[in-house]
């Protein structure tokens, strides 16, 4: 078996004389969250049911582990998760149902089936709900579930269309939590949003779409990087509000080329050198003990990028 | 900028996994999914409702016989073919559409479908699964109805006068069944609408079969032979003392020719056993075919 993997050719959707997707060539490979991002109407979608074999490709193909969709579904879809448009589930049915439902059309024997059905609903914190008719849950409780379902095989791709659908904010801090523990057992996460937080908080990789078109497939840091005149942005934290001093500290620092207070406890920090530099940034703020908390890539950055891509093709 | 291949260097470049699990067989999934499906009209209470429909159909229709005491109470088959034979077609159009109507369509409606189409199956075993619980279902419901008259007719005649006929009549009834679920699964895949689906499936079998049987008696002057509502006669007259087998017969299904071209001579068909088991096993596999071959195509888009 080899690393887990996402690949189309070619792939192209016309809806009439509509082209919602152009000729789409994309390989991701490897444990990761890639981030699928564009604007309303741009393919994301189009590409995520093409992916799963809900809709077909006008021309092209696309494959899950080097396996063809199109013509060996049951095979490619055997080692993918999924979550496309929310689905509904059927309102007289438990989740303890659906899941052992999707366990047996899986091939996940009986003796199995209890304890990974308990552990995937404790993951997305449904375990209290396990025998409760889906007909009382809110949008969100059934989004969980079916992030359970897409999960409950354990797969090394998933494909995830908007997860945080209908979430409240704690709710989409527990699937950021879920996507980190999937990246960090090796499995590929190929997830479109439009929250610029998420991508930037989970994804490793940004992929942006517009008007069927691929625009940019990149690390999230060599996205930013490449479209901030080759400065890298990080954002950070500060326990307490920062002496102006540790402002000075830091635009000191090697490659950084601008240190500036956005908030009473946040520095946003301007530097060259790429992600080595970023590396040796944190080594010296920390080495420092300037009480510096967090270290993260401002959603800012990835906003610009986003409005200045999408822009060029208006 | 069209990027293609990107040379990314956060790929984990990780020892291969073992699958732990592989999904089985397309005929075992038909089965989970058709146990699914069970499970959901029980749990729906369609079927329950179902049956309580057919029991109060079948309480009338014993009440009635019980105090009026009708002259066909002479004989059993007289008996099965005045109270089984009449409410039977009606049994089965309605399952078929209460349980079969909103099978395919629903899922495109509700976005059920969404959930199943994640799963590693092919399209053709949602379909078959799908079909299966709604006959199994159905299945169940004729059993009940048919049930009814047995209970009639031993307390009428006694259980040595059971006519094998009767039997016969409910294995007809069973190929009908199966006729009337694949055209109404045809319509469930033609529409993303359930009502649809329930609404022209209704209509089709209970008035536009005969309405189509009617015009070719009296516009074509020919033997509607491939028209089901004329077909399926043979569930009742397999009941008669003269059982027309084969492909033509004597005794039948009675149809009045009226009109300018015709008169008022009346003319009579009669649909064959065989005729009517052939015509109505096409109609299975012609509509099945057709809507399989719809719902491979169809997209959730």
């Amino acid at each position: 078996m080899t690393n887990p993997s996402i690949e189309t050719v070619s792939l192209t959707k016309s809806f009439g004389s509509f082209t919602a997707l152009d000729k789409l060539d994309l390989k991701i490979e490897g444990g990761k969250c890639v981030g699928f991002l564009g604007p309303n109407g741009a393919g994301k979608t189009t590409t995520l049911k093409l992916l799963s074999d809900m809709i077909f490709p006008t021309s092209g193909e696309c494959y899950i582990n080097g396996t063809s969709v199109q013509r060996e579904r049951k095979r490619a879809l055997g080692e993918t998760g999924v979550l496309i448009e929310s689905p509904e589930l059927y309102a007289s049915q438990t989740p303890n149902a659906a899941l052992d439902l999707v366990c047996g059309l899986r091939g996940i024997p009986k003796a199995e089936r209890t304890a990974r059905i308990a552990e995937v609903l404790s993951e997305v914190k449904m375990e209290k709900w396990a025998d409760q008719k889906f007909g009382r849950f809110s949008k969100g409780m059934k989004q969980r579930i079916n992030i359970a379902v897409a999960l409950v095989h354990d797969p090394d791709v998933i494909i995830l269309d908007e997860p945080a659908t209908g979430l409240d904010p704690r709710g989409m801090a527990e699937v950021r939590e879920v996507v980190r523990g999937l990246k960090k057992r090796n499995r590929l996460v190929f997830m479109s949003s439009h929250i610029l937080q998420e991508v930037t908080d989970v994804c490793d990789e940004v992929a942006l779409i517009d008007k069927g078109k691929l625009l940019v497939y990149d690390t999230l840091a060599n996205v930013t990087n490449r479209f901030s005149d080759g400065n890298l942005t990080v954002d950070v934290g500060f326990l307490e509000a920062p002496n102006p001093v540790v402002t000075q500290i830091i635009g000191a620092m090697e490659g950084v080329t601008s240190s500036t207070l956005i908030d009473p406890k946040r520095v946003r920090v301007r530097f060259k050198g790429g992600s080595p530099a970023q590396h040796r940034l944190l080594g010296e703020i920390v080495a420092q003990d300037l009480g510096a908390m967090s270290f993260s890539e401002p959603v800012g950055a990835l906003e610009e990028v986003y409005l200045k891509e999408i822009s060029k093709g208006d | 900028m069209a990027s293609a291949e990107v040379n990314l260097g956060r790929v984990v470049k990780a020892p291969a996994r073992a699958r732990r699990w592989a999904a089985p067989s397309s005929f075992s999934q038909v089965f989970l999914l058709m146990r699914h499906q069970l499970k959901e009209y029980l749990t729906s209470r369609r079927l329950v409702v179902l049956l309580g429909i057919v029991a109060v159909m079948g309480v009338i229709i014993s009440a009635i016989v019980a105090i009026y005491r009708p002259s066909y109470l002479s004989d059993s088959l007289s008996f099965y073919y005045q109270t089984w034979s009449v409410g039977i077609n009606t049994v089965v159009v309605a399952t078929a559409v209460i349980l079969g109507g909103d099978a395919i369509a629903g899922e495109f409606q509700n976005k059920t479908g969404y959930f199943l189409m994640g799963q590693p199956l092919r399209r053709a075993t949602i379909y078959a699964g799908k079909y299966l619980a709604a006959f199994v279902s159905s299945l169940g419901i004729l059993a009940f109805f048919f049930l009814i008259f047995l209970g009639n007719g031993v307390a009428y005649f006694g259980v040595g006068a059971l006519p094998w006929q009767y039997g016969a009549s409910l294995l007809l009834a069973i190929v009908y069944l199966a006729a009337v679920l694949g055209t109404t699964f045809l319509f469930s895949s033609l529409f993303k609408t359930s009502a649809y689906g329930f609404v022209i499936t209704a209509v089709l079998f209970l008035v536009g079969f005969s309405i189509l049987q009617l015009a070719v008696v009296d516009l074509w002057n020919t033997e509607p032979w491939y028209v089901i509502s004329y077909t399926d006669g043979v569930i009742g007259n397999v009941l008669l003392p003269n059982i027309p087998w084969g492909f033509s017969g004597e005794i039948t299904k009675t149809i009045s020719r009226f009109g300018p071209t015709t008169g008022n001579a009346t003319v009579t068909y009669t649909p064959g056993i065989g005729e009517g088991v052939v015509v109505m096993l096409a109609y299975f596999l012609v509509t099945t075919i057709v809507g399989l071959i719809l719902f491979e195509r169809e997209e959730f888009s």
